[in-house]
């Protein structure tokens, strides 16, 4: 449903976006992975046809979006990073326009605008203007205004940020529902965990090319090989002292002690018997989630 | 794609616009306001007739209220991010100018109406004539596609674009023929031309005083020129700069 090839972008002097090229079929959930400025949004914007790629190109069921956008557009639903809806206008309006925007018979765009707002829990607030909700209302009501139209393309950049646990959970099982339904869904995130969860591939993107393309299976390897338990003595110790079972490697950063490890609730303990055992007090001890860019060295081979 | 069902998309852009931008009670009230004062400022220590006046206070109505609001829509959309889904979704991207322009074109005939309506109230009815009416909407959409093109700079700042047309507008309006009817100037008469302006004011005075200076077929035609060629540059102009606006 989504093919895109050698697709490239160059504002001023930098290649924000450096010949990407793959597809997302049907009934497929597709991550874009990275960090800030890979070139996420970048590539997304020119699939939705508002940026003109400098070289390449993006279709879209077939239509390639600069030739056809019309017919092209008329596929897909869209979250825009950052969007807003309009905010003095209420849910129910927004809903509508979007209806309207995509030609939807005024019956079906009732039926399908009051169906969205009990599915986001917004009817108490349906006919509020949009600036008197929270945050994460207004972020519910974005996401429904992509799903205004039937899609059989979603494009969603960071559909999820901002929103609280409930409300994140509530639009990964709509993504779910709507891959079962056959729709090709793109999103990006920076959530290992979310991509992990959702996406049946995952592409990692960094300076604007894909480093790699990963099962999910793959990428919670990294993930655990990633993960660290970062601790501060108060007395000088050395790296060898701490490569406790189970650790993989050590790094010392400033005063503290990284110890690499697939197994953190496996190593805390034996930190705290060494700092009983040797009386060095502890001055802190945290668990580190897994960084993007060790993700990135792990999954591309520069790890280990 | 059928030109109907993007036409149809267009009037839901204007209805949106209408909603957003121009039914708020300060808009309405500038705009309603707007003409009182400029025909205050026009008329006042000046003994003139109200058919002398009429032709000049409608030219100055319609101009003024359809440009107003319509420049800052782009800019307020590129700041508010509402643009980008706008532009993503299957409107053809003349469709979305054209709702702007259809929604800025709606406000100003409002206006106009009712000044229109007060004065045939004080003149009789008969200032109405078909050129009058013909004449009131292909202005309204030819200065809405002004306010349009001028707002096409890619910025996020509506005071940056309400400056540039303000520059714009006011020396327009200085050299229509809204203050010296074109029978009494000399060779300021081929500068008046280039205004748009002129040609609306011409048909007024036609109108309501019964006597033009042009034929006012060509009158109609000019209008109707101008505003295909602003609404043509406004068009090609926004989509140019679209790039510039994420
Ligand atoms: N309109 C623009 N003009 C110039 N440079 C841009 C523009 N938009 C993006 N860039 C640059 O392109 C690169 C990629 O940006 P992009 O927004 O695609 O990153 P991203 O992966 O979406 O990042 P994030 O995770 O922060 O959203 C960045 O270096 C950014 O500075
Ligand atoms: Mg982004």
């Amino acid at each position: 449903m989504i093919e895109v090839t050698q697709l490239t972008k160059v504002f001023d002097t930098t290649r924000a976006v450096d010949a990407v090229s793959f597809t997302v079929s049907r009934e497929e959930i597709f991550g874009l992975l990275g960090p800030n400025g890979a070139g996420k949004t970048t590539t997304i914007r020119m699939l939705t046809g508002i940026l003109k790629p400098t070289e390449g190109h993006a279709r879209i069921g077939g239509y390639d979006i600069q030739e056809h956008p019309l017919e092209a557009k008329q596929l897909m639903g869209i979250v825009p990073e950052m969007a807003n809806a309009y905010v003095d206008l209420s849910p129910w309006r927004n809903l509508l326009l979007m209806g309207e925007l995509y030609g939807i018979p005024r019956k079906e765009r009732e039926k399908k605008a009051g169906s969205l707002i009990d599915l986001f829990a917004l009817s108490e607030k349906m006919h509020h203007r949009v600036r008197t909700l929270s945050k994460g209302m207004h972020q519910r009501v974005t996401v429904a205004m992509a799903l205004m139209n039937t899609a059989q393309v979603l494009l969603l950049d960071e559909p999820t940020s901002g929103l609280d646990v409930e409300s994140a959970r509530l639009i990964r099982d709509i993504i779910r529902t709507s891959r079962e339904e056959g729709t090709a869904v793109l999103l990006t995130t920076h959530n290992l965990q979310e991509a992990d969860e959702l996406c049946s591939r995952i592409a990692i993107m960094n300076h604007g090319k894909i480093m790699a393309v990963e099962r999910p299976e793959n990428l919670k390897r990294a993930i655990k090989c990633s993960t660290s338990v970062e601790v501060a003595f108060a007395q000088e110790v050395g790296e060898h002292e701490v490569w406790f079972e189970s650790v993989n490697r050590v790094e010392r950063k400033g005063d503290r002690l990284r110890l690499y490890t697939e197994a953190p609730e496996l190593v805390i303990p034996l930190v705290v018997d060494y700092s009983r055992s040797t009386q060095n007090l502890i001055l802190s001890l945290s668990t580190i989630g897994p960084d993007l860019e060790d993700v990135f060295l792990q999954v591309t081979g520069g790890g280990q | 794609m059928k030109v109907i069902g993007q036409l149809e998309r267009s009037l839901a852009v204007a209805k949106k616009d209408l909603l957003v931008y121009f039914l708020k009670g300060p808009t309405l009230i500038f705009g309603l306001l707007l003409p009182s004062f400029l025909f205050i400022a026009f008329a006042i220590g000046r003994d003139l007739s109200v058919e002398f006046l009429m032709p000049g206070l409608l030219g100055m109505t319609v101009f003024f209220t359809t440009s107003a609001v319509g420049p800052v829509i782009a800019p307020w959309e590129t700041r508010m991010r509402t643009f980008e889904r706008l532009v993503s979704s299957p409107i053809a991207f003349w469709g979305i100018i054209l709702g702007d322009v259809i929604a800025s074109s709606a406000f100003g005939l409002f206006i106009t109406v009712i000044v229109l309506t007060l004065g045939a109230l004080v003149e009789g009815v008969g200032i109405i004539t078909g050129y009058l009416v013909v004449a009131t909407v292909l202005s309204s959409f030819c200065f809405s596609s002004l306010g349009l093109m001028l707002s096409s700079h890619p910025t996020s700042d509506p005071s940056r674009i309400m400056m540039l047309s303000t520059l714009i507008k006011f020396p327009l309006f200085l050299i229509s023929g809204v203050f010296i009817p074109l029978s009494e100037m000399t060779s300021a008469r081929f500068i008046s031309m280039l205004s748009p302006l002129t040609y609306y004011v011409d048909l007024a005075r036609l109108s309501i005083e019964g006597t033009g200076y042009l034929n006012p077929g060509l009158n109609v035609v000019a209008l109707a020129l101008w505003g295909s060629a602003f609404f043509a540059i406004a068009v090609l102009l926004h989509e140019k700069n679209l790039d510039k606006r994420f």
